[in-house]
């Protein structure tokens, strides 16, 4: 935009533009809005509202102008609207993590916690995993995959059919959980090597779809639609959180009253603990060779075959990594909802927990855990808005792209820094 | 050390090679000196293993390199400098030269870095800068120090000047000579830059059309009318 543009507010082209933004508005709204199929005692008739059509163009006309007056005067141009973070010291994140641990852990015994919040936040702890654990695979190996669920979905039939068939505890089917899942990542990693960016979303869409399908339909295995009921619930040490079981439960051997809440705490902490997990093992990993090497893969493919790198097994054992995080976080589901079925492994799973790691910031471990809580918790919070949830959450997610077009913490820490000075020295490169 | 036989090389039905012969040996600087589309960085990439080599033979030490990746061409001591520079821009420098060791013991690498950096001082500085804001310049001399942690015993270069000014172009061919007689790396060295590249070369090749037209010592070549006509005009 030149100079002169902003000088003086160009009011002539904002009202066209406004105008035009109307006039599609207007045409959209015919259909939506003007029409209504009236069920009449003698039949359909049509009912035509076109006031409420030229309501809808009156608000989008007056909305577009305001928001390009809004963005002649408080922002000079949209490109500018992005905002850039105070540079924080780079122990401040790390001490932003430990309290966020600490909080996390302190939380069910804080008065206000009840037991609505706590599964509102194991809700969150499941995505937040998911996300870390997506992180490997988009993040760090900058494999775009867009059939992430299908692994989640994967591990959590892993430890539904286990135990259903074989009897095996949650404690045994969780690592063999996770490591169908990533089975099942290397599967999915051999077919798609050659392919990057958004090819290989396609593909690795196309997987997530296949695997819903197959589990909607392989009746005689997956019960189809109907799903599996009566999962079995995870055990502390062998002790039942059932008022009462075969075996010892764990109110009867602390000797406490029964409460139902006892395994919401316990469902809790273990997510909890699985998810720290995930980001622990995410952190060592990018310091060691197999993650330094992702990270490279992610940049320049040509330089880290000019390295001896072989690039097959690098991206599989992203893949494979990046999909038994899901497979684990997937069992954990089955064994906290106690019922699964096809339905709760959609695509707008796979693109709910990438929203939040792209939101998050690429990389970024705090910011997906902002990202989930802004993602998956903010909408639970404001279920009583109803329909205009998903109205606000797409408000959000461009408002934030705007501001934020890199993901909400999008600084990349360096694996290795030089042993006497702190690395300051570095530039952010967007 | 490195023999080429015959080679030819096609992408699709375009023939990029056409019967290469070409031997590098032990100890020198060989320089390979072409016009746009001649087919040198084809040559490079097929000795890398890109699987694009239709006909003829490429030796490493006595090993056919037939069928070989190049993860592991490049493990068995072939250092490549790709084209371009393709650092790794979010990296830090010293993350940079650390990738560069993937393939080798981690045990040598800090002195490895050590001798890297006493030949580039200027990376010192740029430790933990991140590639990608390095100049042009750096980003080259940063190129080469990774290829070099690899330990290589044959060095590639594909066009290290690429985009440089003539200034630093020149300090860098100075520091691959230095390289070269110090710890006794070959080089195969391709360029347009043919009067630094000659003058730089043990022995040099000119290459038209996918064919080696020329040979001789870097110094016969710079002499002859041919070659000054076609590359020299106007320069030294």
């Amino acid at each position: 935009m030149a100079a002169a543009d902003r000088q003086r507010p160009p009011f002539v082209a904002m009202l066209r533009d406004s105008a035009l933004a109307a006039v599609v508005a207007a045409l959209l709204a015919v259909p939506l809005l003007g029409v209504r199929l009236v069920d009449n005692a003698g039949g359909l008739t049509l009912d035509y509202r076109l006031p409420l059509v030229l309501y809808a163009a009156a608000a989008v006309f007056a909305g577009r102008l305001l928001l390009s007056l809004a963005g002649h005067f408080l922002a000079p141009s949209f490109r500018d609207m992005t905002v850039s973070l105070p540079r924080m010291p780079r122990n401040s994140l790390i001490i932003v993590g430990w309290v966020l641990v600490a909080a996390a852990v302190l939380l069910p015994w804080m008065p206000f916690a009840e037991r609505n919040l706590v599964d509102k936040l194991t809700l969150i702890l499941i995505y937040v995993m998911l996300g870390w654990g997506l992180n490997i695979v988009v993040g760090l190996a900058g494999l775009l995959d867009l059939g992430y669920v299908a692994f989640y979905a994967i591990g959590a039939y892993a430890y539904a059919l286990l135990s259903m068939h074989f009897g095996l505890s949650f404690w045994i089917c969780l690592p063999l959980a996770g490591l169908m899942a990533a089975l099942f990542g290397v599967a999915l990693g051999f077919p798609v090597l050659r392919l990057r960016g958004d090819y290989l979303a396609i593909v690795t869409l196309g997987f997530g779809e296949i695997i819903r399908v197959v589990l909607l339909n392989w009746q005689a295995v997956t019960n189809g639609p109907n799903g599996i009921t009566g999962i079995e619930r995870p055990t502390l040490f062998g002790l039942s959180f059932s008022r009462a079981a075969d075996g010892p439960t764990f109110a009867g051997f602390f000797g406490i009253e029964f409460s139902p809440v006892h395994r919401v705490y316990f469902l809790y902490y273990l997510i909890l603990a699985l998810a720290l997990m995930t980001t622990l093992f995410a952190q060592r990993i990018r310091r060691l060779p197999t993650g330094r090497a992702w990270e490279a893969l992610r940049e320049d493919e040509i330089a880290c075959r000019s390295l001896g790198m072989n690039p097959v097994t690098v991206k599989l054992s992203a893949f494979a990594i990046g999909a038994s995080f899901a497979g684990l976080a997937g069992s954990f589901f089955a064994t906290r909802q106690g019922f699964i079925s096809p339905e709760s492994f959609s695509f707008i799973e796979s693109a709910t927990i990438l929203a939040i790691v792209v939101l998050g910031g690429m990389g970024s471990q705090i910011g997906i855990v902002l990202a989930a809580v802004l993602l998956v918790g903010l909408p639970e919070w404001f279920r009583d808005l109803s329909e205009y949830r998903m109205l606000v959450f797409g408000g959000a997610m461009v408002l934030i792209m705007l501001w934020r077009p890199q993901g909400l913490l999008s600084r990349r820490e360096p694996t290795i820094l030089l042993d006497p000075k702190p690395a300051s020295a570095g530039a952010t490169v967007p | 050390m490195l023999s080429v036989e015959g080679l030819h090389a096609a992408y699709g039905r375009i023939e990029a090679l056409d019967g290469v012969d070409l031997e590098v040996k032990q100890g020198e600087i060989m320089s390979l000196v072409g016009a746009n589309g001649a087919g040198k960085t084809t040559l490079l990439m097929s000795i890398c293993g890109a699987p694009i080599v239709t006909a003829g033979r490429i030796v490493l030490d006595g090993e056919d390199l037939a069928g070989v990746p190049m993860h592991e061409i490049i493990r068995r001591g072939v250092g490549h400098v790709p084209e371009g520079r393709h650092i790794f821009p979010r990296m830090t420098v010293l993350e940079n030269l650390r990738m560069g060791g993937y393939a080798v013991d981690p045990k040598h690498f800090s002195a490895d870095l050590e001798r890297v950096l006493a030949l580039f001082p200027r990376l010192k500085d740029r430790l933990s800068q991140r590639g990608g804001t390095l100049s042009g310049g750096e980003q080259q001399m940063l190129a080469i120090a990774r290829a070099l942690i690899g330990r290589p015993r044959l060095l590639l270069l594909d066009e290290p000047s690429l985009g440089l000014a003539p200034l630093i172009a020149l300090q860098l061919f100075q520091a691959i000579l230095g390289i070269n007689r110090d710890e006794k790396l070959t080089v195969l060295l391709i360029e347009q830059n043919a009067y630094q590249a000659l003058k730089l070369a043990d022995r040099a090749c000119i290459m038209v059309n996918g064919k080696i037209t020329l040979r001789g010592t870097g110094a016969e070549l710079l002499a002859n009318p041919a070659v000054q006509a076609a590359y020299l005009e106007g320069a030294a």
